[in-house]
């Protein structure tokens, strides 16, 4: 038996044009949590690819248990013991968990039907494995929350009892209480001698479950270390190349806030949120924590009219608001950078023009015209003031990276030049990098004038920027905290109460 | 040289080559190709479903769809020429014949935007009622004895060109300048390209959709004045298989069903197209029966150009990507 379940020895892999991989090394010890970090465009994703036979690499080995192994297709990954849980979650949501767990290897009774009942059970016992008894095996998928259809895929994937398990970017859609239940779940795994190879955006996460990690950079290795022997200031230099103090900036003195911009008075929403009262100053960066389905993400989208709220009182600079439409929203200076910016934010298919237009064709126009020139101005400047890495302002933004995309749209609504901006999770699925800089362009607002509205279910994203925080529980503010002196647990134990509740479907 | 890479990347570009091609091989192959008398035929041929086809653009480029425009073109044209018979005067009986086309677009769009009908099911059912409402106002028969003042819409020449060309003219001169120029048109672009997006970037979608709609409506019931007119009697069946010519000059010009792009200009040239590939294969003597079977290629080999065009694309933008993320990372580092 050799020290290592999973070694990749050298794997260089080139596309048209690109070198995604250059010489990478991996070395996966049995029944280890390995983290795999880079940024966007390391190399992460290609070398996961590699690994499940998705691509062939063009030189350089894979080891399995001490056999080198040539994977011609990912069905035969998964046959030899490796496999993945991808970020986008690959149920079929109209069938029940057992048939999800089983896809595809359903047992059958005499006759060649689906054992209904021999399938339910062997689902119950994948579900004990994470004291998941009280979901019944015949509920179908799209009833499950978020967290618990990943529990679903995660089951899907040692269903085939593997002897690696890759995990990529798994908490992305996860609370932190949500995050902390699957880490407790990877040490089971891991406690049952599975490996798991872990890619996350998220440093914090690799402190708390990793062993050992691997950096990647521009598609090679950097090096690899034992989590114990580093900091996080080793990743980041590691990772980026060059070393990155504070990603947050720093925050300002609290005297040279403005004066309160943004009101909300008893604000509610049937079946989202109620009684909900804040502040938010000129200038002023305030977070707003808690758990997903917490209201937060409804509470903008009230405040934005996309759904506007049933009751209470909304004032911007001291009068009486109540916009019924993201139009109306816009016209008094209000922007929402929404949380999904693949599916609500952007028009993928479109030019980085397009999409910087979008939220204010009226002041890019003349007349009844839209003005090309104004457009082309507009985009020029954003490209150049946000530093968005593109081939062209005519390229589709499907083409750019995470941080790219989230630049651009960050950019279309500072474009309308907002007097109370809300971000929704801004800096989700983005590398350090570019987070940094995003950090840095909501500083710059803000100094501007600006209130900010930050709702993020990123702690450290939430502590390190916000002049204050608001905590939601269930559709109420749960308290009210000082950006400089709040920890996590005075957050986690705003946002929680006391209850966690884990067993709703 | 980039001007000319832009010109030659659009649909437009490579339609109209190939309609100058054939007009070019027409040109030789037949003495009567380049005769005004053909070319006019061919225009007025066309000008009914080329009038649709601007509306129906617009609508495509919104990621709407409408399958029951054939059906509005013979009510519109049926209803028009029973008050006209019935002795309502021309001008009144034109403005309700256009009223009730624009209603019909608004009933299409109120039941998809508003109670939520997928675009096609909705417009089949529209397909058929309006179609089997003008077979109950007809009782079956054509409508006959209109006024001279009416007919003249389809019928009289201005310039030596008949009316139906120049309404259809105007209107595509007009609606490409709207759909490419004008805000408030840009805006279909928007959701068609991401509807939800759309909506949070301040657009208001569904009233946008009614509106596509009821223009739809509105000048499919034009078209069916302009057919009436021409034809001097309204027919049950006027405007049949209309929707699916439609439906593909637009394509072939460029849209695509999940909307987001597309062209009036492009849906005029796609009509254009298939209106000489019929004149065409008339004038060489090919059996008519093989025409419908050409135009079903012709809509084909466009799409087929155009997925390709786009993979290859996507797979140098993949490529160019990872290429500028790296480089990016490279830069910063």
């Amino acid at each position: 038996m050799s020290e290592y379940i999973l070694e990749a020895r050298d794997i260089v892999k080139t596309f048209p044009g690109v070198k995604a991989l250059d010489g990478v090394d991996l070395k996966v010890r049995r029944g280890e949590t390995h983290a795999v970090v880079g940024e966007n465009g390391a190399g992460k994703s290609t070398l996961m690819m590699v690994l499940t036979g998705v691509y062939r690499p063009d030189s350089g080995s894979i080891v399995l248990d001490g056999r080198e192994m040539a994977f011609s297709s990912p069905q035969e990954a998964v046959r030899h013991g490796i496999s993945i849980v991808y970020q986008e979650l690959s149920l079929v949501p109209s069938l029940s968990v057992a048939e999800n767990i089983f896809a595809n290897r359903q047992p059958v009774n005499g006759i060649g039907a689906i054992d209904k009942n021999e399938l339910n059970r062997r689902a119950r016992e994948y579900l004990a494995l994470f004291d998941l008894e009280c979901i019944d095996p015949s509920t179908l998928v799209k009833n499950l929350n978020p967290a618990n259809q990943q529990v679903v895929e995660i089951l899907k994937a040692i269903s085939t009892d593997p002897s690696v398990l890759i995990l990529d970017e798994p908490t992305s859609s996860l609370t932190e209480i949500e995050s902390k239940r699957l880490f407790d779940n990877i040490r089971t795994l891991t406690g049952r001698g599975l490996a798991c190879l872990y890619i996350s955006h998220h440093l914090s996460e690799i402190f708390e479950i990793a062993s050992t990690v691997t950096i990647l950079r521009d598609g090679r290795f950097v090096c690899d270390a034992s989590v114990a022997d580093i900091d996080e200031d080793f990743l980041v230099t590691n990772m980026v190349g060059r070393t990155i103090t504070d990603i947050y900036g720093v925050r300002p003195d609290p005297a040279s806030l403005g004066a309160p911009r943004f009101e909300l008075r008893t604000l509610s929403r049937k079946g989202a949120f109620s009684d909900v009262s804040l502040i938010v100053r000129a200038k002023e960066i305030v977070g707003l924590a808690g758990l997903v389905g917490a209201g937060r993400t409804e509470l903008g989208r009230a405040v934005f009219g996309a759904e506007p709220p049933h009751s209470g009182e909304m004032l911007l600079d001291g009068k009486e608001i109540s916009p019924q439409s993201p139009g109306t929203a816009i016209a008094l200076g209000i922007g929402y950078l929404t949380e999904d910016r693949k599916t609500q934010g952007l028009f993928l298919d479109f030019p980085i023009r397009a999409n910087l237009a979008a939220n204010r064709l009226s002041s890019l126009s003349k007349g009844p015209f839209v003005s090309e020139a104004l457009v082309d101005e507009a985009t020029e400047r954003a490209i150049r003031d946000y530093r968005i890495a593109a081939g062209g302002a005519k390229k589709s933004v499907r083409t750019l990276s995470g941080g790219n995309q989230q630049k651009v749209l960050l950019g279309a609504w500072i474009g309308i030049e907002p007097r109370l901006l809300i971000v929704d999770e801004p800096t989700r699925g983005v590398d350090v990098g570019a987070r940094s800089e995003i950090y840095g362009f909501l500083r710059a607002l803000a100094a501007r004038g600006t209130a900010i509205l930050m709702i993020s279910s990123d702690l450290t994203e939430i502590l390190g920027m916000s002049d204050r925080i608001y905590v939601m529980k269930s559709g109420h503010i749960a308290g009210e905290l000082e950006g400089g002196t709040a920890t996590e647990e005075s957050v986690i134990a705003l946002a929680t109460g006391a209850a966690g509740g884990e067993c709703e479907a | 040289m980039n001007w000319f890479k832009r010109l030659t990347g659009q649909r437009e570009f490579m339609i109209g080559c190939i309609v100058l091609g054939i007009m070019v091989v027409m040109s030789f192959a037949s003495p009567y190709f380049l005769a005004w008398d053909n070319l006019l035929a061919v225009l007025l041929g066309l000008s009914i479903e080329a009038i649709v086809a601007v509306a129906m653009t617009n609508l495509m480029v919104s990621g709407g769809f409408d399958m029951s425009v054939g059906s509005i073109v013979a009510f519109v044209g049926a209803t028009t020429a029973l008050l006209l018979a019935k002795g309502v005067p021309t001008v009144p009986a034109v403005l309700i014949g256009l009223a009730i086309g624009a209603l019909i677009g608004l009933f299409n769009g109120f039941i998809i935007s508003k109670v939520g009908i997928n675009p096609f099911v909705a417009t089949l059912s529209s397909l058929s009622l309006f179609r089997g409402l003008t077979l109950i106002v007809s009782r079956g028969r054509n409508i006959s004895g209109l006024p001279d003042s009416f007919a003249a819409i389809g019928q009289a020449m201005l310039f030596g060109v008949q009316t139906p060309i120049i309404i259809a003219a105007v209107l595509i001169i007009g609606g490409d300048i709207m759909l490419r120029r004008f805000r408030f048109f840009r805006q279909s672009y928007y959701i068609g390209g991401n509807e939800r997006a759309a909506r949070l970037s301040g657009i208001a979608v569904d009233r946008m959709k009614v509106l596509a709609y009821m223009l739809t409506g509105l000048f499919a019931g034009l078209a069916g004045i302009v057919m009436t007119a021409r034809l001097g009697a309204a027919s049950m069946t006027a405007g049949t298989g209309l929707e699916l010519r439609v439906i593909t000059a637009v394509i072939i010009g460029g849209a695509s069903l999940q909307g987001g792009e597309g062209s009036v200009f492009g849906a005029f040239l796609g009509s254009l197209l298939m209106a000489l590939i019929t004149n065409a294969l008339t004038l060489l003597g090919v059996d008519v029966y093989w025409q419908t079977f050409v135009i079903g290629a012709t809509l084909l080999v466009a799409v087929l150009i155009d997925q390709l065009g786009k993979t290859s694309a996507q797979a140098k933008a993949a490529g160019a990507a990872k290429a500028s993320a790296e480089s990016g990372a490279r830069k910063s580092a």
